[in-house]
């Protein structure tokens, strides 16, 4: 029996003992360096301390965290919106158009993520054309901007997170059976009804899929609001960031981790009681 | 009844909201003019100039190393991860699967944030080696994603076939499995090397003062406001270099979808 399991030790150590030490170890430090002092000159203390967990109590922070969790959650619904009749449509294609326009979504998907928010600063910038047409035309103020505001920042996540909606919805609806939606519309259903009550339940585990790609990430999200954000629409990552690089008090950048890592852990915990149910 | 045609406006909508802010990037790189909103003719002087400035192209050598180290490394731990994963069910396994998951679900701040700590705590210098490190790890979790996909439709029984006509186990992992995986391996390495050369949020916080790579590099310079044009250049370098990776990629990963059909 043990030397059954020599072969399999063999294959498994490699990555598990990796991992171990480069994920599990470094999650566990978060929690760890969050109970240290600060040094004043940036840099962690000796002994114990609650400082930064106390730090958490700070009257800014709700709204922050509240800010966090709406950013993500529009994000979401707006890339799931979007997503579910680009899958279907993507799924009644013929195999060669296909694969064809599962190049066109990838591209962008694996094109560089700082560029692609760059394109947008560009687009939306104060004197750009956008900006010019919408003055023109009656839409923006004189001295209303594009960037600096939560819709933005909306918009610009959308465009990144898109195609992590779009690609396992789209894996749901291949996998569909869409002779389900003719019948439902012999028996009288409304092709809207039909794609509501007969189409989405159908992919719904595509759709948690989908959910839990665009969600989570958009939780700890720092480039974004960063580049087309402005002091407003300020998220937790961003905090993490400034705490860490601008105040260097790497322990309250700790604190700030752990309260992300809980939060980003509850949505698969309702995952996993979903499952069981 | 004849199907509606809103998804396949949506699909089409959508397909343009892609590639808008792209196009307007890659136009953006010939104006002769510093500021995108206005048009003063066509000029290649932005790419003259890409190609003097020695910190782009240092911080790109930066890349391609990291990049290279990432790919190689975490081709063969990745492979490993796969192998382990779709031959054994074990208790072992269970606990394997979820710590390979791990990475593709924290998000990159997070990562990045518990990776240094991790390297201040053991004195480490950040340096292009934890760079590489950081790299390596959240790569692992997709080449072993791409190569047990690969792994799902492999005969097993091929294996066993060289066994019996005498070869030795070396000989039959060397001359057999690893040939076939080879497309697999090779595409989960790809991955690698765009999410490597890709990255930003985890490299960010890695580095240190003095090792840019790429994208951190171009970061500071937009947030710099610093010749903006030139990034528009190398952006469309980029573009098409991406393009043409993900083309190989699709070429190398078709044969598996259409046997697995």
């Amino acid at each position: 029996m043990k030397t059954d399991r020599k072969p399999e030790l063999l294959s498994t150590a490699p990555s598990f003992l990796w991992l171990v030490m480069f994920v599990l170890v470094p999650v566990a430090i978060i929690f760890a360096i969050a109970f240290r002092p600060a040094l004043a000159a940036g840099g962690i203390g000796e002994g114990w301390s609650l400082d930064a967990i106390r730090a958490l109590a700070d009257p800014s922070y709700p709204a922050l965290f509240a800010r966090t969790i709406f950013t993500a959650a529009a994000t979401t619904v707006l890339s799931i919106a979007i997503s579910l009749p680009v899958a279907y449509s993507m799924a009644r294609l013929t195999p060669v158009w296909r694969s064809r326009v599962l190049l066109l979504v990838i591209v962008p998907f694996w094109t560089n993520f700082v560029i692609r928010v760059f394109a947008w600063q560009q687009i939306l910038h104060a004197q750009g054309y956008v900006a010019e047409a919408m003055r023109s035309i009656g839409l923006l103020g004189e001295n209303e901007r594009l960037l600096g505001n939560l819709t933005a920042v909306i918009i610009v996540s959308v465009y990144t997170y898109l195609p992590f909606a779009i690609l396992p919805l789209f894996a749901a609806a291949e996998k569909f059976d869409f002779g389900l939606l003719d019948a439902a519309r012999d028996l009288g259903a409304k092709p809207l009804r039909a794609f509501f009550s007969v189409f989405i339940p159908g992919i719904r585990q595509g759709a948690i899929t989908a959910f839990l790609v665009v969600f989570i990430p958009m939780l700890g999200s720092y480039v974004v609001p960063d580049m087309v954000g402005g002091t407003t629409t300020q998220m937790i990552g961003n905090k993490i960031a400034q705490r860490n690089f601008t105040d260097r008090n790497l322990p309250e950048a700790a604190a700030l981790s752990g309260a992300l890592a809980l939060l980003v852990l509850a949505p698969m915990f309702l995952r996993r009681k979903e499952k069981t149910a | 009844m004849k199907p509606s045609r809103v998804p396949l406006i949506a699909l089409i909508l959508t397909l343009v909201f892609f590639y808008l802010p792209i196009g307007f990037l890659v136009l953006n790189s010939f104006n002769d003019s510093r500021y995108a909103s206005t048009w003063s003719g066509f000029t290649t002087r932005w790419y003259t100039r890409l190609f003097e400035r020695t910190d782009i192209l240092a911080a790109l050598a930066n890349s391609v190393k990291v990049a290279t180290a990432a790919s190689l490394v975490s081709m063969v731990l990745g492979t490993a991860a796969a192998f382990a994963l779709q031959r054994y069910k074990s208790r072992l396994q269970d606990a394997h699967k979820l710590l390979v998951a791990v990475p593709l679900v924290l998000p990159d701040i997070l990562m990045g944030m518990s990776l240094l700590l991790l390297f201040i705590s053991f004195g480490m210098k950040l340096s292009l080696l934890t760079i590489s490190i950081a790299h390596i790890t959240f790569c692992l979790s997709y080449v072993a994603l791409v190569v047990q996909a690969r792994l799902q439709d492999f005969d097993f029984n091929v294996v066993e076939a060289a066994r019996d006509l005498g070869a030795t186990k070396t000989q039959a992992f060397m001359r057999v499995t690893l040939p076939l995986l080879a497309p697999g391996i090779f595409a989960g390495g790809l991955l690698a090397f765009t999410l490597s050369i890709d990255d930003y949020v985890i490299t960010y916080f890695v580095k240190g003062p003095g090792s840019d790579t790429l994208p951190t590099l171009v970061y500071s310079m937009i947030k710099k406001s610093k010749d903006l044009p030139v990034i528009n250049a190398l952006s469309s370098l980029m573009l098409i270099v991406t393009f043409a990776v993900v083309a190989v990629s699709q070429r190398l990963t078709r044969p598996a979808v259409a046997e697995s059909k």
